[in-house]
């Protein structure tokens, strides 16, 4: 019996979706009165690797193989399945993100595994297996049952903290047994966007609607969310006018965030925005509409012109920087 | 080549979340039923790829698992411009069973290429694509943003944690589509809609297969606390807030 997480790594790092997935796992296997196993796929570090034990990872599978590069969903697929049978993994979970959305479908399926995505707490009972997600793209929440013996999860980011839980984890190596066949499609070009906080990673989002008035407008948002170490978003209309780049559109249509902060200016806060945003710890709005939508999910607001409060933001943020 | 789109019938993204039972079902009445938006842009995609590549695309299916009452999205797809529509009569539960009967029919008929979404609006399980390419043993590549077929290659562009990928696959295989595949989901013409009385929609039946999750029970979020608002000639009171509050200065 185990509890089995696999986490992604970035150029041989990890990131905080990691450390709160094997957190997660952890808390699983205890609740399970069994131990977290972690199984990583490429080339990693063997002090990063060690982090993971952190967070309560009591073993760390550790696969390499040359073949690899980039994310082949069959051949890690079958990864992930090997180390779960040889582990004796009850439940497998992921990370709620694009590889995790990619692979946890069909290691359920190997698995013969009733799967359950996007959870965002531990399970309410573990017989039956009860566990709650969101659905309806936020508008409610859905308490699932898998029935199956085995079980695969994917944690959708930022709904649990990554508690340290020291534990002495052992690395191991293992070799998969892996064909030519489940190499049937090839990454051929990586186009990275550097130097800039990740949307989907980051801890607050500035973002920006049609009040911001057009492309040449953005200047100060860019420079509140350098000051605040935050990713910038938009509102669909933003990126289909071309004022700002498709990775930037969030909703329901557009990537989903869930930061500790959400900082939306210009946002009317369409249902369909909303969906996009409704997992984020705290909403921040400034529109000029005291009766824009956006304020029902907001938790603090401001009536006003962002031509104006945006200039202002910054102005006092940098003062309070200086203490 | 054949492509096949696979679609789920979700209610209109603006609707009204309502539940019954003691909250163990969700409360159909009334909802307006739509082709779930991603599964709506890969059927647009299928139909330009089809138009631009000459004769190499024989035609464009769509399939939907469901009862009787998915025939007028299955119409829509097909008034659209899809050329034929089946449905696989069986209630969808779980996104294994869907899996399963969508397997069941690729294996009678196969097709090279096959799309869904990445997730139902509904029930966002972000599932049913991956466990299809696993049951039939495909290569599947998801979050899919890009795809195109040049000279009888494909090509693909795939959204990855900060960044995008190029890649390219075999034939068959499931792609798994996201925004960025079309730009705009194309509307049926009037001259559309006449044609798709006369397109087949087949009617098949379910085969057995397992259902391994359920839905026991739904809540709606918390009403929401009021929105604390703060004047605008006095931005410093926000200011305090991010530092002492949410900590982010
Ligand atoms: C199927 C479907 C899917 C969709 N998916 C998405 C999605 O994923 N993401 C998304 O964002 N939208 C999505 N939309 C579109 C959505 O319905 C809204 O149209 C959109 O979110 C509105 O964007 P906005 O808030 O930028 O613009 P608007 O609704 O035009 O709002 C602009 C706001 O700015 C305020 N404003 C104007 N001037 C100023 C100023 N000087 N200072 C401060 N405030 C000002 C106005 O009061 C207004 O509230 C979708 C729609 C459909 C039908
Ligand atoms: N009942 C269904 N019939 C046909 N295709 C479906 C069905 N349910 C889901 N799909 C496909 O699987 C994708 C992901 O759905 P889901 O896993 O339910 O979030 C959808 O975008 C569809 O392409």
């Amino acid at each position: 019996m185990s509890v089995l997480a696999f986490t992604e790594n970035w150029d041989g790092k990890f990131k905080k979706i990691s450390f709160e997935l094997v957190s997660y796992a952890h808390q699983l296997a205890a609740q399970m009165n069994t131990n977290a196993v972690v199984v990583s796929i490429g080339n990693v570090p063997e002090e990063e690797l060690k982090k993971l034990g952190h967070y309560g990872a009591s073993k760390i599978v550790r696969v390499e193989d040359n073949r690899i590069s980039g994310l082949i969903n069959k051949a890690f697929t079958a990864i992930i399945a090997q180390v779960a049978e040889k582990e004796g993994a009850d439940v497998v979970v992921f990370s709620h993100n694009f590889t995790g959305k990619a692979l946890a479908p069909r290691v359920a399926v190997r698995l013969r595994a009733g799967m359950a995505s996007g959870v965002n707490a531990l399970p309410d009972s573990l017989d039956p297996f009860v566990v709650k997600k969101g659905v309806f793209t936020g508008k409610a929440i859905g308490h699932i049952t898998i029935k199956s013996a085995k079980k695969v999860l994917t944690l959708f980011p930022n709904s649990v903290e990554a508690i340290e839980a020291d534990e002495n984890a052992v690395i191991e190596t293992f070799t998969p047994q892996l064909s030519d066949a489940h190499f049937a499609t090839k990454v051929l070009e990586v186009k990275k966007v550097t130097d800039k906080v990740l949307l989907t990673d980051a801890e607050v989002v500035v973002s920006g609607g049609r009040g911001m008035k057009g492309a040449d407008k953005w200047a100060p948002l860019e420079e509140l969310a350098g000051l605040l170490g935050a990713a910038i978003a938009c509102t669909r209309p933003v990126s289909d006018e071309g004022w700002r780049p498709h990775g930037e559109h969030v909703g329901q249509t557009g990537k989903i965030v869930a930061p500790n902060v959400y900082l939306a200016f210009g946002i009317s806060g369409a249902i369909q925005h909303l969906g996009g945003i409704s997992a984020s710890k705290h909403i921040i709005a400034v529109n000029t509409d005291k009766d824009a939508p956006i304020f029902e999910a907001a938790e603090y607001g401001i009536v006003g012109d962002v031509q104006q409060v945006l200039p202002k933001l910054i102005e006092a943020v940098r003062e309070a920087k200086k203490q | 080549m054949k492509i096949l789109i696979c679609l789920s019938n979700v209610p209109d993204t603006t609707t009204k979340i309502k539940f019954t039972g003691d909250n163990t079902q969700f409360d159909a009445a009334g909802v307006q039923w739509i082709i779930n938006p991603w599964d709506e842009l890969a059927l647009t995609r299928a139909l330009e790829i089809k138009e631009t590549s000459g004769t190499t695309i024989e035609k464009v299916t769509v399939l939907t698992v469901g009862k009787a009452d998915t025939e007028p999205t299955l119409r829509k797809a097909l008034a659209i411009g899809a050329d034929d529509a089946v449905r696989i009569d069986a209630e969808p539960k779980d996104a294994y069973q869907v899996a399963a009967q969508i397997t069941g029919f690729v294996k009678e008929q196969p097709y090279d290429i096959i799309l869904c979404g990445i997730e139902s609006s509904d029930y966002n399980g972000s599932t049913v694509g991956g466990m299809l390419a696993e049951f039939l043993d495909s290569p599947s590549v998801s979050s899919v943003s890009g795809l195109f077929l040049e000279n009888g290659q494909i090509r693909l562009n795939r959204e990855i944690d900060g960044g995008q990928e190029v890649l390219e696959t075999m034939i068959p295989f499931v792609a798994i589509v996201q925004k960025g595949i079309a730009k705009e989901p194309r509307i049926p013409s009037m001259r559309g809609i006449m044609m798709a009385r006369s397109k087949p929609l087949t009617v098949k039946p379910a085969v057995a297969a397992d259902e391994l999750t359920g839905f026991t029970a739904f809540e709606l979020p918390p009403p929401h606390a009021k929105c604390k608002m703060i004047d605008a000639e006095n931005v410093g009171e926000l200011v305090k807030v991010f530092r002492n509050e949410l900590k982010i200065i």
